[in-house]
Parts: structure tokens; C-alpha cells; sequence
């Protein structure tokens, strides 16, 4: 696996012919202390969404680059999965949303000590976006704008 | 395109100054998207931190993420293999 030998030969072929967007030049901020001095929010693209929240809009040519706020004392259990894509097993991320978003995981963080503290919130994409110019345009810089004034020191990124 | 996503994300945040690590699902997609520090996992789709309901597996992920953001000596783009 983390390869593409998981997919349908349909969905290979898409994956090797698709104008995937090259980041050019890579930024790069290094990390100036130890991480137990850092607030730490997670990023996460499985679509979930709080029980309350709106779900992602699937209907959405190129992909729904919104995203949600997730409070980071939420129930996780609660939390609702809404990802549109069909080409991957949702089971084990409705059985266990830490699979993709681990709150749960970086609170135990927090309370070891290994990290200084969890932001008082997380962000939650959809990340099967085709067309991402919106995402990178408008969506992306939103969010990084709240977890600018957050003062986020590090953000971890999960895929789906 | 869940992996290019958060690849586009998180260059957004080391732009504007917050050091991040992205989990990848491809390494294919790592390669061409180029995310600023990315940890390679040999998972399949919809298992980025490895097993449901096994928190040491999920802190084996998590712990290797962080350890990538200590690592003095990456430089960008940073790809590396989750052992």
C-alpha cells in the first residue's frame, strides 16, 4: 500500500495523467523551539464535519474547498464523515475518526508534555478537490489567517 | 487529491510562517506536489494513522511526524519514508 496499486486501473490512470499542482519554490519555515512550547492544530481532508455543521457539498464541480472549524474539546465519536469519494474503505475513520483526525491522540500530547498545547481548534477540508484554484486562491488563505491569529506555532496535515 | 490538498495547505501555512508536516498516502503525488515536509506512510487510502482504535499505532504516526519537524538537517521538499 501508499502506492497505487490499491486502485482500480480507471482510477490509475487518472492518477498518472492528472496536472497535479507543483508547489514552486517550497516554502520552508523551520521550527524556532521545542515543541513542548508549541500549539499545535491539525489539518485534516476527510470531510468531517461537528453534528451540528453543515455537511460538504458533493454536488460541487472540482470539489467543495470549504472547510469547518472543529472545537478541539469535541467528542470525536460525534463527529460525522462526509468525504465524497468512493475509491477508498470509509469504514475505519467512521469506526474510529482518530484515523484521520487525531484529536483524541494530540490532547494525550498535551498532556504528556510532549507538545506545549492544543489550539482551541482544528480545521476540517474535503479533500477530493479537482479543480484546488479556489482552495489555493481563497480557502487555504482563510484558514491560515485564523491560525495565524491563533498564534499556531505548528500545524499537522492528514490526508485521507 | 486529498494528498494534494493538504500538500497546497500546508505550503500556504509555511509561507505565511507556521511550520507544518504533511502525512502523504503516494509517494508519487509527494513527489509532484512538493509539500514542504511530508511523512511518507505505506497505508492504504483512509488510513493515514495506520489502525482504528489503536492509539499506540496512532502515536507511532503522530510521534514520527513530529520528529520531522526536530530534524534540523531537512531541507524542502522533505520526503521521508514511515518505517
Amino acid at each position: 500500500m501508499g502506492d497505487l496499486s490499491e486502485f482500480s486501473f480507471k482510477y490509475r490512470l487518472f492518477l498518472k495523467t492528472y496536472p497535479w499542482r507543483r508547489i514552486d519554490p517550497v516554502p520552508w519555515t523551520p521550527l524556532e523551539k521545542p515543541l513542548r512550547q508549541c500549539n499545535v492544530a491539525l489539518v485534516c481532508s476527510a470531510g468531517f464535519v461537528a453534528p451540528e455543521q453543515k455537511p460538504f457539498d458533493d454536488s460541487i464541480r472540482g470539489g467543495d474547498t470549504s472547510f469547518r472549524d472543529i472545537p478541539s474539546d469535541v467528542d470525536v465519536p460525534t463527529l460525522v464523515e462526509s468525504h465524497r469519494s468512493k475509491i477508498f474503505n470509509h469504514t475505519g475513520m467512521r469506526e474510529d475518526p482518530n484515523l484521520a483526525f487525531p484529536i483524541d491522540r494530540l490532547r494525550e500530547l498535551q498532556g504528556s508534555g510532549r507538545i506545549g498545547q492544543m489550539n482551541h481548534r482544528h480545521l476540517s477540508f474535503m479533500g477530493s478537490i479537482t479543480a484546488p484554484g479556489r482552495l489555493r486562491k481563497r480557502t487555504a488563505p482563510e484558514a491560515v489567517q485564523r491560525l495565524l491569529d491563533d498564534k499556531v506555532d505548528i500545524v499537522i496535515l492528514v490526508p485521507v | 487529491m486529498c494528498n494534494q490538498a493538504v500538500g497546497l495547505v500546508a505550503a500556504e501555512l509555511e509561507h505565511r510562517g507556521i511550520s507544518t508536516v504533511t502525512i502523504q498516502l503516494l509517494r508519487m503525488v509527494a513527489e509532484k506536489v512538493r509539500p514542504p515536509r511530508a511523512l511518507w506512510v505505506p497505508f492504504p487510502h483512509g488510513y493515514p494513522m495506520d489502525t482504528p482504535n489503536d492509539p499506540e499505532k496512532q502515536h507511532a504516526v503522530l510521534d514520527a511526524a513530529l520528529k520531522l519537524l526536530e530534524d534540523r538537517t531537512l531541507t524542502p521538499p522533505a520526503i521521508v519514508d514511515y518505517r
